[in-house]
């Protein structure tokens, strides 16, 4: 794909031996929505945390709009223009909402139009911008993760199971958050358990399996395919 | 049977089980190859520096925790001997009961310090450790009532162990067959048992549980280890060996003192020896106890010759002052934890970094 | 899936116990001091005691608080923090000593000049060594706790040596500047002019370190840091270099503890750092590794009760904190101010 705007080739790395990645090739299309999917343990995790340079890829290049970051440091990863939600959130419960996200606008203080947005897609962060993040629902935390990623202008999104554990009403509000992001051209990487939500969300689809991408195509083509989902990722996806 | 004796741990390297018998050698008929009081009391250090570096490394090496508490506990047991010595009299029951004395207060605080410092992060463990032992230090050299404060405790050891006691009229290959002798075998045999003892410890399933958790403490948490305990326990025996060290140690000496056996100094001399000898070996402490405190006697001798030879530099003499031989030990120190980390054994059995 | 439901769950009410719970610790000081009221009975003495308590903990807290927050940041422990504190006060005391046409003179303006000339030289100073002693023996052993401890305290051993080359074997005796001899009578108790301005200093110190870590941008990435350094990272902030900074800063204010104690016993040796090092230790613990806060309240306690029982019955001052220790960590395991850690 020539309109690649992050690219994986051949990328192997070991932490800990174990969540191993050996040789994932991956290509991200700008301006759409991809998913990676598969089982637990399959290597979705690691793969964003090493594209976010928080794991080191002992092999194997990692491009962003053609420029090679895979020996990058984090922080210049990031300063790229790169928002990442990890898993558990990475939220500082110790400092206030408010707090939280002056962090995350690294480059120039947030915005008013940017905020309003922020508050638009997620309400209950203006009710409590002066509260410790430490005090917040499950569901608001991850609202206030993912808006932290929407504070600086971005060229990438790296989202990591946004919807885990939280109740299906917040689902809604958070898919409808993501959508809207989709909606304004933004590139997104994520890893989603929640076959509905991928569905709804995903243009392009990725399946890794043993720390290797061992299916690509497009989003619906897998989800009209039970068959091919039922071989690809077994039993661990919700009936769809 | 030698198998059997060394708890199936060989060596596993030649050069090192060569060095170790003639360590070995060397020490049991020290008497007799280094004839002089003052060999004798460098070989009866030597045993006693093993046992108690070997106590220190079962924490250190095998359970990946770091102790400033040792010396505490080598001078609960030194402490241990002298009291029962004074207050009971001169014999082999105030010996005995001192050691036991000694041995049970070294497992009790032991007990209360891991359980307190180990519930919440190993790391708590070194600095309480620290204060914990600095403020035992503090009270024996201010209670001088019954430590005898800065000055120490000199007591009497049964006249059984002493020159003053002759077992042979006649020398046997010039040495004087006294109780001084038989004292020396005491430190000799009792070393060696600790020293068995360790080994035993350190490849037992407890021992292999230590190391497991120094590999990867959440692995053996989730395996279902409660690690508190086993860590408590490393150091409990650890503690008691020290503590045994100590009584060993008060009885050659026939004195105790804070500067003996609880300063700050033995407690980095014991560090450094594990370091150079090999951490989580038992072998590393009998390597390194021996290479040091030879070394400390010749290291100062040669900082002498040095600072005489660069008298006429700026600054140089300075360094090389005998008084100053804390720096190179230091130096020393350093370098070995970032390039030697295995020490001589590690090297021996060539294993790498 | 369209729009998403109106979302409005509340923050729960906390308990009145829950809501406390925040403020036991510092509670803790004015009881201690009560404590230490009825046990020493005394008013005169008590209030001497107390005022030279406070200037104790402040100038701990002043040397802890960088170990602290070193920690919190990247999980270093360092042993050889004491080093730094011993080197700021030669550092600091020789300058004061080469100036004594300055501090000799009874006049406060020249005395204040010659103290902060001595304070600026021992922050440098104690502040290069630090930039150093990351560099060379710190940097080498991140994540390995093992190391770190044998290779700080190795480092320590080595630069108090040094000390022990430059300076000579000898402590060194000083006299405070004219200004600060002498004592109020307040309350018909005898007040140290110095400890009183100890007192003073150390809580601007508090008060102005609270702000930064409260209200700016360096602050909230310290704070953020501390619970979770990877996310920091993620966000784009260079972690390593905030590292660093943080641990110059705390070096600099060991330096400057050490100038303090300096002028407070009066006295100095290559080995003072490391001594103070087991009151140091007993404060980060007891106060909650990685917090400012508790460890300013933490070198109150230990100050206070460090001279309150050293007044009763010297030799258990010592063994009197480390019972404060044992006693808080019964209470809360993770010291009085625990620090939430992503990890």
């Amino acid at each position: 794909m020539s309109n690649s705007l992050l690219s994986l080739k051949d990328v192997h790395a070991n932490i800990h031996q174990y969540n191993i990645l050996h040789g994932v090739n991956l290509e991200v299309p700008k301006g759409e929505v991809t998913m990676l999917l598969g089982r637990n343990g399959a290597g979705k995790t690691t793969t964003l945390r090493t594209i976010m340079g928080l794991w080191q890829a002992h092999a194997g290049t990692i491009e962003l709009a053609g420029m090679d970051v895979t020996r990058q440091p984090t922080a210049q990863i990031a300063k790229q223009g790169v928002g990442y939600v990890p898993e558990d959130m990475g939220i500082f419960s110790d400092l206030t909402v408010e707090e939280n996200m002056r962090l995350a606008a690294v480059s120039a203080p947030l915005s008013q139009e940017r905020m309003d947005r922020i508050f638009l897609a997620f309400p209950p962060l203006k009710t409590f911008w002066h509260s410790a993040a430490g005090n917040l629902s499950g569901g608001q935390k991850q609202m206030l993760s993912i808006a932290r990623a929407m504070a600086e202008e971005r060229q990438l999104y790296l989202i990591d199971e946004p919807t885990k554990g939280l109740a299906p009403a917040i689902i809604n509000t958070m898919a409808a958050a993501l959508s809207e992001l989709k909606a304004k051209g933004a590139t997104i990487l994520m890893v989603e358990q929640n076959f509905e939500v991928a569905k709804y969300l995903g243009d392009h689809c990725a399946v890794m399996e043993d720390g290797k991408i061992i299916w690509t195509g497009p989003m619906n083509e897998l989800a009209q395919d039970n068959e091919l989902q039922e071989r690809l990722m077994g039993l661990n996806m919700e009936a769809s | 049977m030698l198998k059997h004796i060394l708890s199936g741990d060989m060596p596993r390297s030649k050069i090192l089980s060569l060095v170790l018998v003639v360590i070995f050698l060397g020490l049991a008929f020290a008497p007799f190859l280094f004839p002089g009081t003052r060999s004798l009391d460098t070989a009866a250090r030597i045993c006693i520096f093993i046992a108690l570096v070997a106590s220190y490394d079962l924490l250190l090496g095998y359970t990946g925790i770091v102790s400033f508490a040792h010396t505490m506990f080598f001078g609960v047991g030194a402490y241990g001997v002298a009291l029962a010595s004074v207050h009971m009299g001169r014999g082999f029951d105030a010996l005995i009961a001192g050691t036991l004395a000694g041995a049970l207060v070294a497992a009790i605080l032991a007990a209360i310090i891991g359980l307190f410092s180990l519930r919440v992060r190993a790391i708590f463990f070194a600095m309480i450790t620290l204060a914990v032992a600095t403020a035992v230090a503090v009270l024996f050299s201010q209670m001088s009532g019954i430590t005898g404060g800065e000055d120490g405790l000199n007591f009497k050891i049964p006249r059984a162990q002493t020159s003053a006691q002759k077992y042979l009229a006649d020398p046997v290959l010039g040495v004087k067959i006294n109780g001084k002798l038989l004292n020396y075998y005491l430190m000799f045999f009792g070393s060696l048992a600790l020293i068995l003892v360790f080994l035993r410890v350190v490849n037992s399933p407890f021992g292999r549980v230590l190391q497991a958790i120094r590999e990867n403490e959440f692995r053996a948490e989730a395996v279902g280890y409660k690690i508190v305990f086993f860590r408590t326990g490393a150091s409990i025996i650890s503690a008691v060996g020290a503590a045994v060290a100590g009584s060993l140690y008060a009885i050659w000496l026939r004195y105790v003192g804070p500067d003996t056996t609880l300063s700050f100094e033995i407690m980095i001399d014991i560090l450094l020896m594990v370091v150079i000898g090999g951490m989580g070996t038992i072998y590393g402490a009998v390597i390194g106890a021996t290479i040091f405190v030879i070394a400390q006697n010749y290291l100062q001798n040669l900082m002498v010759v040095a600072a005489d030879a660069t008298s006429s530099l700026p600054l140089l003499p300075l360094i090389f002052n005998p008084d100053r031989w804390l720096l190179w030990l230091g130096i020393l120190f350093v370098l070995s934890v970032y390039f030697f980390p295995k020490g001589v054994v590690g090297r021996l059995r060539g294993e790498r970094k | 899936m369209s729009t998403a439901p109106q979302h409005n769950p509340t923050l729960g009410q906390a308990s009145l116990k829950d809501r406390f719970a925040p403020y036991i610790p510092i509670a803790l000081v004015p009881l201690l001091m009560l404590v230490g009221m009825v046990a020493i009975q005394a008013p005169s003495s008590w209030m001497t005691l107390t005022v030279s308590g406070l200037a104790m903990g402040m100038m701990i807290f002043i040397m802890a608080s960088g170990l602290t927050l070193v920690f919190g940041l990247m999980d270093v422990i360092n042993f050889g923090h004491g080093a730094f504190v011993s080197v700021g006060a030669f550092i600091g005391i020789s300058i004061l000593l080469s100036l004594g046409a300055l501090t000799g003179a009874p006049s406060l303006f020249l005395n204040i000049l010659a103290i902060l000339a001595a304070i600026v030289g021992a922050m440098i100073g104690a502040g290069a060594l630090g930039w150093a002693f990351e560099r060379v023996i710190v940097k080498p052993v991140y994540g390995a706790h093992l190391k770190q401890i044998l290779v700080t305290m190795g480092g320590m051993i080595v630069v108090e040596q040094l000390i022990l080359v430059l300076w000579g074997p000898d402590e060194i005796f000083i006299n405070r500047p004219e200004a600060l001899k002498g004592a109020f009578i307040f309350l018909g108790a005898a007040v140290e002019k110095y400890r009183l301005l100890a007192v003073v200093f150390g809580l601007g110190i508090f008060f102005a370190m609270r702000w930064v870590l409260r209200h700016t941008k360096i602050g909230l990435i310290v704070r953020a840091g501390v619970e979770n350094g990877e996310m920091v990272k993620a966000l784009g902030y260079p972690l390593r270099l905030v590292f660093i900074s943080i641990f110059i800063a705390g070096s600099a204010l060991a330096g400057l503890g050490g100038v303090m104690w300096g002028l407070y016993q009066e006295v100095i040796t290559a080995h003072m750092g490391g001594n103070l090092m087991v009151l140091v230790f007993i404060v980060v613990i007891i106060g909650g590794l990685g917090s400012v806060e508790g460890c300013f309240i933490g070198a109150l306690l230990v100050g206070l009760l460090q001279n309150y029982v050293g007044f009763l019955d010297p030799k258990l001052a010592l063994v009197s904190n480390i019972g404060l220790m044992v006693l808080i960590l019964m209470w809360r395991p993770q010291g009085m101010v625990p620090v939430v850690r992503a990890k």
